[in-house]
């Protein structure tokens, strides 16, 4: 008789990569109709995009969605990368878990060598259709077009077709073109909204859509800059587990154990590796692939116990704050958000192992919503997350932190705020910990919420300060209107009608405002910038006090300048030790700033010292942290003002209370 | 320049001078002003009528809606010495418009230029009138025996009786009623009766109403304008004719009555010369509402807010309209004049009026 494990040992066989995905394909993110559509084209723009960096073309990238039947699609993506060679096209599109890019240290879109391939064996699956490949790389004279299917049992490509032609007008480039079950929408989980958000992150590309109406929307460049191209590194040794440290040691080429670690790993010196190995009581000299499991565990250990500097941070391309704004400009035209903070791109740090990096933008005010929650644009390595929010680490540290301190409402300083507010987050890495294959959302890792929720609250302090500024200044402004232009035309009419002299209004006009008003403006001319910063003096007294401002390091302009600076750093902080100004007098500080792009300078931040706070208006006290050296401070005694008259009931302007009927 | 000019222009530049020496010595310009809130109006018991009482408000320049009234208030000035040199006048309206082109200071609304006329009534005690300031025509009307004589707009007296010189609407009541315009000459009516609605008015006058009770009947087209109520308050004064007033049943026309008889807030600077204290209310009453049986309308939240507002209201401070209003509230329902229609359009000049009217020993 035969036993049951003989019986079941006969219907156990392998199952290929590519069936398992094939029942499993909500794996890869195939999990419904609308997002299938989605998820094939972000998966071809991502390889698109990926490529072109690679080889330092500025992205060019049309996406075409064609209706085939109710629920069929004919969707075209073509880049101008810099094209596929012949035999590799078939691999690339046909076979999964095949890529260039799995072995790297490196910040890219792909990683697996899964997307593309799923996406055309997810076609033909619901379909029964190959997808189409053309590519031409820049050295052949010809272009060639293939007709690719995934054999699932195999894993391997069918070539169904293929011929060379002739790419008319095409130097370099790939198109694909496949067909595919789905249903296409509009809204925020769209291929509009995903190409939408695409642009932002990288404003090198132009990026055209084709929707399946026709109507065409194109996303132009916002910048020629392409992003530094990142460096691959070694893996760092933080965070190391041991089957990859055994496989390593197997694989590598250096035959002895300190080589191994310096030239396998990064960061690791000479010296360093002198001291694990001592650590580990291993020879430096021995070969690491003759380690046994017990010298592969203590060598670990010891990696573990030597400090090891971060590792190399060249490998992370950051979009930067100065793009990362141009790029929600470029796509927020029309919503015209009335304040931009200052993107924060903070300094890389390291989760197991991989150098990772946060960056934060936000955009507040103008056409955006006010009373629905803030719009949260999530990001990994540049690609858009567009499902999975509530899972997502960004999320979750938007959520903790408390947003009533910025200005944003928030029901008991948690969860996702109110307020017509875009919050941008961008997190790259070597190896973001997507939740999922599907890529959707980002891992809750400690160290990466931490990360998230400091730039958080950086760029959420610079938008404080701006609704702060905002509020004060409309508050003086309407008292401004009264002293410069109410005022002045009361006086000039009732001394026509006495037959006297204009008075003068100084005593009036310190008695209504009583404060430094600082009034300043920015004007971009013929490549400069040009600033104005006006000092009202509307106290009784005179003052005396010193101006600082935050420059663009290096922009300051020295020519024709009225009022020299006391001092301008290096670092773009400038400072006046400004003259006396006299009660009810003006003082204008003008200057420019050259070499700077439109964009890159629109608010003026201002500070005061040597003066009492309160009685400016305009400008923020001087924060602690500046350094101050070199200024002399003097601190003005002031009286404090009473209100002397006024007792009275303000007359009641409403007409409503006299009218009868 | 008359007196009356001469006063005017004197005490509007006493307001200039007062801004002018103000900034001069560096203070912050204001205009003090009585209080035109139902708050502050007080009972005057030598006119019967209620006033201002003593509280005040400032207007100062150190608020944007004061600065701009003061600033207002100077252009304001300008152009009513420009009219008085150049023997004009005009419009409130027309006023309103030509403050289009003082930029800054232009008026909002039309409410708010006549408010600043009336502080300036106010505040120099001359009226708008000395000002060169007219109200439109408002065509309040008079029908019944009642001889007049008018000045006409060629200088010339026009004798007119209002029953037998008249057409179908009636004599016009112009917007000057004092004694050098008009006067009243003779009377054979018994007393005066003031309607609201034109459509009762003109339902009293088919139905021979002034003829058959001895009437004299005045359309006040809703809220009453100056001249209505002054033309009511001389006939009443020099006359001796008993005056009663006929409204809707809502809270507005209690409204009505109350600037009749007791004066009304926006006005009670010159209440002595406008309000008819002897003045009594017909009704529609709320207890008309169900002692007739009328046909009404819910009351709105609009007339809910308004009959709350006149229980704080001191002119309505005693037992007869707190009931009237109480009861009103409680019925949560108003009734218009013309409702009586329901029992025929002779009812309310054979039965309703003759009844009230005899209540109120009116008619005899």
């Amino acid at each position: 008789m035969s036993s049951i494990a003989d019986e079941l040992a006969k219907k156990q066989k392998e199952i290929s990569v590519s069936e398992f995905f094939e029942r499993n394909r909500h794996i890869l993110g195939f999990d419904s109709q609308v997002k299938s559509l989605i998820m094939g084209i972000k998966e071809a723009v991502d390889n698109s995009l990926d490529a072109c960096e690679e080889a330092n073309i500025s992205p060019e990238v049309l996406v075409a969605i064609e209706k085939v039947d109710a629920n069929e699609f004919r969707v075209t993506v073509e880049d101008n990368g810099p094209g596929i060679v012949k035999n590799m096209i078939p691999n690339v599109f046909g076979r999964l878990l095949y890529g260039s890019r799995f072995h790297a240290v490196r910040q890219s879109r792909g990683q697996q060598g899964i997307g593309i391939s799923a996406t055309v064996m997810y076609g033909q699956i619901t379909t029964g259709k190959p997808a189409t490949v053309v590519s031409k790389t820049g050295t052949d004279d010809v272009a060639w077009r293939m007709d690719i299917m995934v054999n699932t049992k195999k894993n391997i490509p069918d070539v169904l077709k293929e011929d060379p032609f002739i790419w008319d007008g095409k130097e370099h480039g790939t198109r694909i073109v496949y067909y595919i079950n789905g249903r296409y929408v509009s809204g925020k989980q769209s291929v509009l909204e995903y190409l939408r958000q695409t642009a932002i992150v990288n404003p090198h590309s132009r990026i055209t859509f084709t929707d399946p109406d026709g109507k065409r929307t194109t996303f132009e460049r916002a910048t020629d800059k392409m992003p530094p191209a990142t460096k691959e590194i070694k893996p760092h040794p933080q965070g190391l587990e041991l089957g990859t440290l055994m496989n390593m040691a197997k694989d590598t080429r250096n035959k002895n154990l300190s080589k191994f670690l310096q030239l396998d790993f990064s960061r690791i010196s000479d010296r360093l590796a002198k001291e694990i190995c001592e650590k580990a009581g291993l020879d430096q000299l021995v070969n690491p692939g003759k380690l046994n499991l017990e010298e592969q565990k203590r060598l670990l250990v010891a990696i573990g116990a030597v400090k090891i500097m971060a590792p190399p941070t060249d490998c992370l391309s950051p979009i930067g704050a100065q793009l990362i704004k141009k790029g929600l400009r470029n796509v927020l035209v029309d919503v015209r958000p009335e304040f931009y903070a200052p993107p924060v791109t903070r300094d890389p740090k390291v989760h197991s192992g991989n150098p990772f990096l946060v960056e934060v933008g936000i955009v507040y005010g103008g056409g955006l919503t006010k009373d629905s929650q803030v719009q949260i644009l999530r990001f990994a390595n540049r690609v858009p997350l567009l499902y999975q929010q509530g899972a997502c680490v960004i999320t979750k540290s938007i959520e903790s932190t408390d947003w009533r301190r910025y200005g944003l409402e928030q029901r008991g300083g948690s969860g996702i705020p109110y307020g017509p507010a875009i919050i941008l987050v961008h997190v790259a890495s070597t190896k973001v910990p997507f939740t999922s294959e599907a890529k959707e959302a980002i891992a809750n890792l400690p160290e990466i919420q931490a990360e998230v929720e400091l730039a958080l609250k950086l760029c959420g302090r610079s938008l404080k300060t701006h609704l702060n500024k905002k509020e004060t200044k409309s508050k003086t402004r309407v008292k401004f209107e009264i002293v410069q232009e109410i005022l002045p035309m009361i006086a000039q009419k009732s001394a026509k009608i006495v037959g006297k002299p204009v008075p003068k209004l100084g005593g009036t006009i310190t008695k209504i405002m009583n404060v430094v008003w600082i009034d300043d403006a920015v004007a971009f001319e013929k490549g400069r910038h040009k600033i104005r910063v006006s000092i009202y003096n509307y106290t009784p007294q005179s003052q005396k006090f010193n101006l600082h401002m935050v420059l663009p390091p290096g922009s300051f302009d020295y020519k024709g300048l009225q009022f020299f600076p006391t001092e301008v750093r290096d670092d773009g902080k400038a400072s006046w030790e400004l003259q006396k100004i006299a009660s009810t007098d003006r003082l204008d500080v003008n200057f420019a700033l050259t070499g700077l792009n439109k964009d890159d300078y629109d608010e003026n931040e201002i500070y005061s010292s040597g003066i009492n706070p309160v009685m400016i208006i305009g400008a923020e006290p001087l924060p602690g942290d500046w350094d101050v050296k070199g200024l002399e401070i003097t601190e003005s005694v002031e009286t404090p003002t009473t209100e002397d008259e006024e007792e009275e009931v303000d007359y009641d302007e409403s007409t409503e209370a006299l009218n009868d009927d | 320049m008359t007196e009356e000019e001469n006063k005017a222009v004197s005490s509007l530049k006493d307001i200039a001078q007062s801004i002018y020496d103000q900034i001069d010595s560096g203070k912050i310009p204001k205009m003090t002003l009585p209080l035109r809130t139902k708050s502050n109006i007080r009972f005057n018991p030598k006119h019967g009528v209620w006033k201002y009482g003593k509280a005040t408000g400032a207007r100062s320049a150190k608020k944007v809606n004061g600065a701009l009234m003061l600033l207002r208030t100077m252009y304001v000035l300008e152009f009513i010495e420009d009219m008085i040199a150049n023997s004009k006048s005009s419009t409130l309206r027309e006023m309103y418009y030509i403050s289009e082109g003082w930029e800054k200071a232009k008026f909002n609304s039309q409410d708010e230029s006549n408010m600043l006329a009336e502080d300036l009534e106010i505040v120099t005690s001359c009226i708008r009138e000395d000002f060169k300031l007219r109200p439109e025509e408002d065509g309040a009307r008079v029908i019944g025996d009642l001889t007049i004589s008018e000045m006409d707009r060629k200088g010339r007296l026009k004798k007119i009786n209002c029953r037998d010189d008249v057409g179908d609407s009636g004599y016009g009541i112009p917007y000057n009623v004092e004694k050098e315009k008009l006067q009243f000459l003779s009377t054979n009516a018994k007393f005066v009766i003031a309607v609201e609605t034109g459509g009762m008015f003109d339902r009293l006058a088919e139905n021979g109403f002034d003829e058959n009770f001895n009437a004299v009947l005045v359309h006040l087209k809703g809220q009453p304008a100056r001249s209505t109520r002054r033309f009511i308050k001389r006939l009443n004064e020099e006359m001796k004719l008993p005056v009663v007033v006929f409204t809707d049943g809502d809270p507005w026309s209690f409204r009505i009555f109350a600037s009749i008889a007791y004066g009304a807030i926006k006005t009670a600077h010159i209440s002595e010369y406008l309000a008819t204290p002897t003045a009594e209310f017909v009704g529609i009453t709320a207890s008309d509402i169900t002692n007739y049986k009328l046909p009404t309308d819910k009351l709105t939240d609009m007339d809910v807010r308004a009959l709350n507002a006149e229980l704080k209201d001191p002119r309505f401070a005693d037992e007869y309209w707190r009931g009237e209003i109480e009861t009103m509230l409680k019925l949560n329902k108003k009734a218009e004049q013309q409702a009586l229609a329901k029992y025929g359009l002779d009812f309310v000049t054979d039965k309703y009026l003759p009844e009230k009217l005899t209540n109120m020993s009116i008619l005899r």
